[in-house]
């Protein structure tokens, strides 16, 4: 599934042959928990190559591993096994020079919930090296784009939903980060401020940042980031484009309902000579489905007109790419648990076919 | 609340107030800790009933042992007093470091400290901090307690000297002893679990201890325990610097062992912060 090699030379630091460079280049991850006499594999065995000035979601459910990751890459946690470098510098024995090109949000780096949000800027802002006024200024400018100004005088613990996420977030870009990971950065916010959050990231990458982002949302990924890897049980189970994701489950698909159930076979025949895949008949005797191939528009477009010319009527006609749930389904055998609701990309949530499951 | 509905976060404030044209030096590992111990004096402020816990005990204690037990123990309240305070000072100042312990767990398990971890700074100024801002909250106990003693009869023959350079005494032995509960707050799960095991340890410590009477009417075997325990020879060392009678030998068993816990008990914690999960 990933080119990289378990072989890979950990002096290696010239970005590959094509491509923009790496911002964040991890071989072979392994971390493992101990609890007992019980050892978890909590990432076990992870490759990611992520390019600079891109967003990379991490896509899996709860416990699939996306936060140990997230917490090796940031030198939080020390790998078990394998190597992981952050604009070229490796993770452990480079770990001050990572830690001063990433900011880091979620829910295990916070902010003091006592502390005013003007006091908690100002401490990192002070630990960051910035002194006296330029620190004060680095503070109120954050405090302001975030809207925060008003609840500077605050404690954090007395701040709504979206404006602790905003805090945390003025909080991991005090320094400006190059590399930034967000560990499920909307979980628990309302649609308003999950879009404000997607609005930062989106400007914060047009202005050059990389973004590491872990999420179970599918919409989240499928917005936000340019490249997918979907981690199930601390492992990578496919990786690619949103795009290519989708593609991997099928190109779309055609559903229709026919006003006549009698007609079905015939309908049936017109669909399978354009798009050449064989249709799915499915229980409800007037409904139809079938697989588009990847060269399938065109026949997509002729699959109304034909069926007019046959003398069969479709009340119902709908094309749809398949969702990453499906994407989730078909890899795993299992759908992604707790769905965000649904996001209006109707036609899309069909079950996948038997037949493509297969596949 | 409605202040904020129209909050926006518009993308020129945001790139303007992101983008940096010159990235500060690394700061020092002593302003680095001073900017924790400004963090924990902060704490302080925000949220001072966590001094207000620590003091309701000393507080019960004193008037209790003085008023129920002194004319018993010494023949008088004020002869007891003189022979109490000292001890209850240093039973409180001692409670009083397990809330670092348990600071530095919340600070864990609400995910504050991972934050700490991941800047770019000198690893141990987190924790160093922190203990540099609880000696100010022993401080404010101390003047507390010694406050109180003052009002109800307390009348140290050692004077402000001798008062001060016995809390100086308790504040270093306290500082060392602190590591021992940061250890407990970086290994337990919860900061509640930090408290209940702390208190464990440190019951039998001070109550087995000269701190509320002479150890001459113990029994044998609990005197062995009572002369070896740090908490007596640092009450005495107190008592001996509060009554103008300063105990050189008792003096430097404490400063000696205050050195040993930091060597042995500050570099283990520094171990399990680096490694914590």
């Amino acid at each position: 599934m990933s080119d990289a090699t378990p072989a890979r030379s950990t002096n290696h630091t010239a970005p590959r042959t094509s491509g923009p460079p790496l911002a964040v280049e991890a071989s072979g991850l392994v971390k493992h928990f101990t609890s007992g006499k019980k050892v978890t594999k909590a990432v076990d065995g992870i490759d990611l190559a992520i390019p600079t000035g891109s967003v990379f979601g991490l896509l899996g459910p709860n416990g699939a591993g996306k936060t140990t990751v997230v917490r090796m890459l940031a030198t939080l946690l020390q790998p078990d096994g394998g190597s992981a470098r952050v604009l070229g510098h490796d993770v452990v024995r480079e770990a001050d020079a990572v830690r001063s090109a990433v900011g880091l949000t979620g829910q295990y780096a916070s902010v003091d919930e006592d502390l005013t949000g003007t006091e908690n800027l100002l401490m990192l802002a002070r630990l960051y090296g910035f002194t006296g006024g330029a620190a004060r200024r680095r503070v109120s400018g954050l405090l302001d784009a975030f809207s925060l100004s008003d609840a500077g005088g605050r404690q954090v613990k007395t701040y709504s939903g979206g404006m602790r996420r905003r805090i945390d977030l003025a909080a991991s870009l005090v320094l400006a980060p190059r590399v930034l990971f967000l560990d499920e950065p909307t979980t628990g916010l309302d649609p308003r401020s999950r879009n404000q959050v997607w609005d930062i990231v989106r400007v914060l990458v047009e202005d050059g940042a990389t973004v590491l982002l872990t999420t179970q949302y599918l919409e989240e990924a499928d917005q936000l980031a340019d490249r997918i890897a979907v981690i199930d049980h601390g492992k990578v189970i496919a990786e690619g484009t949103s795009t290519e994701l989708k593609r991997s489950v099928g190109q779309g698909a055609v559903s229709m309902r026919l006003a006549d159930a009698t007609q079905r076979a015939e309908a049936a025949a017109v669909v399978e000579r354009l798009l050449g895949t064989e249709p799915t008949l499915p229980t409800d005797p007037y409904a139809l489905s079938a697989r588009v191939p990847d060269d399938g528009a065109h026949a997509v477009a002729q699959i109304l007109p034909a069926l007019d010319e046959a003398g069969i009527a479709v009340p119902e006609f709908t094309l749809g790419q398949p969702s990453l749930d499906e994407v989730f389904l078909t890899i795993t055998g299992r759908p992604l648990p707790d769905e965000d609701g649904d996001d209006g990309d109707a036609g899309s949530r069909e079950p996948v076919h038997a037949e493509e499951v297969s596949r | 609340m409605t202040a904020y509905a129209d909050s926006e976060v518009t993308t020129t404030t945001l790139r303007q107030a992101v983008a940096l044209d010159e990235r500060p030096s690394r700061p020092s590992a002593l302003s680095t800790t001073l900017t924790f111990g400004w963090r924990a004096l902060l704490k302080i402020k925000h949220v001072p009933e966590q001094l207000f816990d620590v003091l309701v005990s000393p507080v019960i204690f004193t008037l209790m042992f003085t008023y129920l037990f002194g004319g018993a123990l010494a023949g008088s309240t004020t002869a007891y007093i003189q022979f109490l305070l000292p001890g209850i000072l240093v039973q409180t100042i001692i409670i009083v470091t397990v809330y670092t312990g348990y600071t530095l767990n919340t600070d864990i398990t609400k995910g504050v400290f991972d934050r700490f971890r991941s800047l770019p700074i000198w690893r141990p100024a987190p924790i160093v901090g922190a203990l540099m801002g609880d000696t100010v909250r022993y401080s404010i106990a101390s003047v507390m307690c010694i406050g109180l003693g003052l009002i109800i009869g307390f009348r140290p023959e050692g004077g402000v000297v001798g008062v001060l350079l016995g809390v100086l005494l308790l504040l270093v032995f306290a500082f060392s002893l602190s590591w021992i509960f940061t250890i407990l707050g970086l290994l337990l799960r919860t900061p509640n679990a930090v408290m209940g095991v702390s208190m464990m340890v440190l019951m039998p410590l001070t109550f087995a201890s000269n701190i509320f009477v002479d150890p001459s009417t113990m029994p044998s075997a609990l005197q062995r325990f009572v002369d070896v325990n740090p908490v007596s020879h640092l009450v005495t060392a107190v008592r001996g610097l509060m009554a103008g009678q300063p105990d050189g030998g008792e003096i430097v068993w404490v400063l000696v062992a205050a050195v040993v816990l930091t060597a042995i008990f500050g570099p283990i914690t520094m171990r399990l912060y680096r490694t914590r999960h």
